[in-house]
């Protein structure tokens, strides 16, 4: 037997169904019942009303990847002990005890949209979020990046279309999404289909002239910013 | 072609009996009088020189016709760094240091010949100017608890009969014919032996959730990714006793029933790839390894992949996908690699200490390893003492032994005179900690609350000349170099963390970066994917908690207090100290010094670029650092 | 395939070698997951990953040449330009660090223009960092050509180097 809350507005008794693996937990004070099997974040995007989680790195087409953390929340399996999990990865479980919006994960997402607003001061995803969590002027250097390393081109590419024509290379600071050997003009592994310009979330891929994407070339390439934060040198006098 | 095969077939061994009989018979041949020269053969020493005394003794010795009469073995790592080549000569076990291919001459006719002890090659201990004979009364090993470390000294790692000897592989036998999985499983739990590679995870706890786990395949993997700076005991365990570690793996894949095994090692670590080759190879012939294995009807075989080049691939999950061919990235552990980890099957991944481990809980039993150590930490711990300290190297104490003990009994103390500042220990994910905590006993959970870990056994030692923001800038350059980049707190805040930090030790560092750094040390330690970006921020944590004046000066006063941080330092001569013997100018890169001979020097601050060379070679305290 | 980029043209690699290449990817042919493995073996046989190797490793293994390109420029042991006849390693492990190897490291910066992952003119030097070899008694340590050399320093460095041609 479990709640539902119906339409983001009343709660109703419900019955589970039968022969459905039924899992019962609580979201921000909310119970709910799901199917098993899903992770929490899927369980929570049917439902209006109930913790509202951002992700960026996330696209139900794919697998999830936990890359952006931005879907972070608060999870304890015995309802004492919490501890910081990826919505987007973490499986729901009989008596989990879910909080999406307290004031330690807000702090958390505000870090991070801080960094991604560093990193991309321009993309009109990033902004709404910032406007969103209270982020005013990211306290670093200014980047000038599109991309946001989401990773969704990539395993689009790989697991709905099963070409893996670009991939990621390099890593740390330097990782971008590359098609091999840094040939921007694609090999035959690309079909042209455009699922990676569709399921980018900041635009940073487009589609081109000649039918195909054009990868986010790194506008400043990042040795640059190092040589401009290495040039804040005080002169030896 | 059929000699060599029946010679294979005759070495393997098909029964446990037969092991035994293997044991008593090489035992029997060896004569425990005859004279043996160990020469350590480690990384370590070979750079020192080994090879070149090896040599030096196998001609002299062949020179004399001592064949008979004289062993001579090259082992692995002895422990004590600092005075290598180590040359130790039994039954006596006389303990001679720094010993150069021109010693060995005199080492044949004097000692082993004439039962003469040559003063000058062995160690002096500083305090008491005495001269020490044999290697069991040299301080800088009685204190240590030499349970595993040890057999290092004693054995060739080419030679398995050596291995065997000792006791080796009677673990094995005694679990495949004498245990069943549970017993032995049981057994690594009452142990309570936790893991040695970082994370102090209880083995016997993660070996049950791999036994129970459903697979069609279940994996054992030896993690050899050692990639702390500083720490080097997982190379010397594999390059003195590859087969100590290859005894666990094959005890813990019985234990949880699997057929085949990895052993991931450090692409930097050439000599313990051979030498575990070399051993896999052995074990193989004597049916330690592979089918069927010594008649008991269980079957594991072991590969060895060689790292690329990444830290980040110690961290399992990320070692796992590069053994599938991939970049290390890691995964969410919300599911247990031991339920689903190499291709999604159950796998037991173990730092090579922790199965090293393994063996000696088997032979002497889980009460009497639970006996040494503390409540919470069990066993003995193997240490890399290395930095600012008198006797470097590798050092095997039980848990609960204090820091100060492990510095200053063991370690001999700081050189030069020098004041202790702080000691550093679990790698770019452990912390400093300061003097007044030196009473700390080493002991998982006692570390973890000083804000530091026991990680994988790294202790760097740190001086008065050390200074703290640029240990932490340089914890976090290293790890920024080596994020794989995956998820936005560790690839971001790395970076941004670098970027603060790099400014203060240019002295340009804003009140306001303290609260900075502490809240992007946030975003990490609750956002970030793997244990690498969640502890990252572990030094510049723990050296904000422990050392702020030193924050305080660099940002305030412009100063670096240790005189390490270049911008904030200025070398000048002073001219009343100077001599004018152009010592420095002749030092100096960039050509900043200038002066005639026996004149006063001086040094032109718009070309000096403070790397100190002048200061290391004034004789004369003649150079001033403020 | 035909690609255009500032990638050193080596087409000869696979037409000159083409024997010793094939022998090596072909002994990985049931074992594509040891794919760092062989990226190591044509490494030390070449010194660098020459584009087209790479191109027919995922040919021949049928391994997609992204993820090969991904592979080989994630980890520090491959290069994909060429190194040059003598490989200078310095060690900068936090031992190392604390006994000034930085400072070598500036010097061989200086004194042949080069930064870490660099290749002099000449072809002469590649120079690299490490972080730990594991010596740490004998920092600072550098390593010239697989050759380790203890408690290094300015002058001693200049007197090793000139040996190499």
């Amino acid at each position: 037997m479990a709640k539902c809350w119906i339409n983001g507005e009343r709660w109703v008794e419900v019955k589970d169904a039968e022969g459905v693996d039924v899992v019962h937990l609580t979201v921000d004070d909310k119970e709910i019942a799901v199917s098993g099997g899903q992770t929490i974040l899927e369980a929570v995007a049917r439902m209006s009303g109930i913790g509202n989680i951002p992700a960026l790195c996330y696209h139900p087409a794919v697998k999830p990847y936990g890359a952006c953390r931005i879907c972070t929340v608060e999870a304890s399996e015995d309802g004492a002990k919490f501890k910081f999990v990826a919505a987007c990865l973490y499986p729901v479980k009989e008596g989990l005890v879910v909080k999406t919006s307290t004031e330690r994960v807000r702090k958390l997402r505000k870090g991070i949209i801080e960094l991604l607003l560093a990193r991309c001061p321009n993309v009109k995803k990033i902004q709404e979020l910032a406007e969103e969590y209270g982020v005013e002027k990211p306290r670093f250097i200014l980047g000038d990046q599109d991309c946001i390393l989401c990773g969704l081109c990539v395993r689009a590419c790989q697991e709905i279309i099963g070409k893996s024509a670009i991939s990621m290379a390099n890593r740390g600071i330097y990782r971008e999404v590359a098609a091999p050997f840094y040939a921007y003009e694609l090999s035959g592994d690309c079909i042209g289909c455009g699922d990676c310009a569709y399921v980018c979330p900041t635009g940073a891929i487009k589609m081109g002239p000649d039918g195909k994407p054009v990868l986010p070339r790194v506008k400043i390439p990042y040795a640059e910013i190092e040589a401009m934060m290495k040039k804040e040198t005080v002169a030896t006098s | 072609m059929v000699e060599q095969v029946r010679k294979l077939l005759e070495k393997r061994l098909g029964s446990a009996a037969e092991l035994e009989d293997l044991r008593q018979s090489i035992i029997k041949k060896r004569d425990p009088n005859r004279t043996c020269i160990s020469v350590c053969g480690g990384t370590g020493c070979r750079a020192s020189g080994a090879e070149a005394v090896v040599d030096a003794f196998i001609d002299e010795i062949e020179r004399r016709e001592l064949q008979i009469s004289v062993e001579l073995k090259e082992t692995g790592c002895h422990g004590f760094c600092e005075r290598g080549p180590v040359v130790v000569i039994r039954p006596k076990r006389i303990f001679y240091q720094r010993v150069k291919p021109e010693d060995i001459p005199e080492i044949i006719s004097e000692t082993v010949l004439g039962g003469n002890i040559i003063e000058r090659l062995l160690y002096e201990d500083p305090v008491t100017k005495e001269k020490i004979t044999s290697e069991v009364d040299v301080p800088f090993y009685k204190k240590q608890t030499r349970t595993i470390f040890g057999a290092n000294g004693e054995i060739d790692p080419t030679n398995i009969e050596d291995y065997i000897a000792i006791g080796g592989y009677s673990a094995l036998s005694k679990v495949l014919f004498k245990m069943s999985p549970d017993k032995v499983v049981k057994e690594v739990k009452n142990s309570g032996l936790r893991g040695r590679g970082g994370g102090g995870f209880p083995t016997g706890k993660k070996w049950q959730s791999c036994r129970d786990a459903k697979g069609d395949a279940k994996y054992v993997i030896c993690n050899a990714d050692e990639g702390d700076p500083g720490s080097y005991q997982d190379r010397s365990l594999l390059e003195g006793n590859p087969h100590s570690v290859l005894e666990g793996m094959i005890i813990g894949a019985y234990a949880i029933g699997s057929h085949h095994g990895y052993i991931y090692v450090r692409n930097e670590y050439p000599l313990a790839v051979r030498h575990v080759r070399i051993a896999i190879e052995q074990a193989m012939d004597y049916g330690l390894l592979g089918e069927d294995i010594l008649g008991s009807g269980f079957d594991f075989t072991v590969t060895i992949n060689k790292g690329g080049g990444a830290f980040v691939c110690g961290e399992s999950s990320a070692l796992m996908t590069s053994l599938e061919g991939k970049i290390g990235e890691p995964k969410a552990k919300y599911v247990h690699m031991s339920e689903k980890g190499l291709w999604d099957n159950p796998s037991l991944l173990n730092n090579v200490k922790t199965w090293a481990n393994v063996p000696l809980i088997i032979n002497k039993g889980a009460k009497w390893y639970s006996q040494i150590g503390t409540a919470g930490s069990k066993g003995t711990m193997i240490f890399s003492l290395v930095g600012k300290i008198n006797n470097t190297g590798l050092v095997e104490v039980p848990m609960g032994i204090t820091l100060r003990e492990m510095i200053y009994d063991i370690g001999g103390g700081i050189p030069n005179g020098k004041k202790f500042k702080a000691v550093q220990t679990g790698g770019p994910s452990g912390g400093c900690i300061p003097e007044k905590y030196l009473d700390t006993p080493v002991d998982f959970d006692e570390l973890t609350k000083l804000g530091s870990m026991m990680g994988s056994g790294g202790m760097i030692v740190m001086d008065e000349d050390t200074c703290m923001v640029d240990i932490a800038r340089y914890f976090i350059e290293f790890l920024k170099g080596e994020s794989c980049g995956k998820c936005v707190p560790c690839r971001e805040g790395l970076n941004r963390m670098s970027e603060v930090l790099g400014r203060i030790t240019r002295g340009k560092g804003k009140q306001e970066d303290l609260k900075l750094l502490g809240d992007l040390a946030e975003v990490l330690k609750d956002g970030a994917l793997c244990a690498l970006g969640q502890t990252a921020a572990n030094p510049t944590l723990t050296t904000l908690r422990y050392f702020e004046d030193e924050y305080i000066a660099h940002i305030d006063e412009k100063r670096c207090p240790a005189g390490v941080c270049r911008e904030l330092i200025q070398y000048s001569i002073d001219p009343e100290k100077c001599e004018g013997c152009l010592r420095c100018f002749r030092e100096c890169p960039t050509g900043s010094i200038s002066g005639e001979k026996r004149q006063p020097h001086t040094i032109n601050q718009g070309m000096c670029i403070k790397c100190g060379a002048c200061y290391d070679i004034c004789k004369f305290g003649a150079v001033i650092k403020r | 395939m035909d690609l255009v980029l500032d990638f050193p043209k080596v087409k000869a690699i696979v037409e000159t070698y083409a024997e010793k290449v094939d022998s090596i990817i072909d002994s990985y042919a049931d074992k594509k997951e040891q794919l760092i493995s062989l990226l190591q073996d044509i490494q030390a046989e070449f010194n660098y990953l020459p584009q087209d190797v790479l191109i027919r490793i995922s040919q021949r293994l049928d391994i997609p040449i992204s993820q090969v390109f991904s592979v080989a420029t994630f980890f520090r042991a491959f290069t994909l330009k060429p190194r040059g006849r003598h490989l200078l390693t310095v060690c900068l492990g936090t031992a190392c660090h604390v006994r000034k190897g930085q400072r070598l490291v500036d010097k061989i910066e200086r004194d042949y223009e080069i930064k870490p992952g660099e290749t002099t003119e000449d072809m002469r030097f590649t120079l690299e960092t490490v972080n730990c070899l594991g010596c740490c008694a004998l920092g600072p340590v550098v390593v010239v050509d697989g050759k380790y050399e203890s408690q290094m320093n300015a002058e001693k460095l200049d007197r090793v180097l000139k040996g190499y041609k």
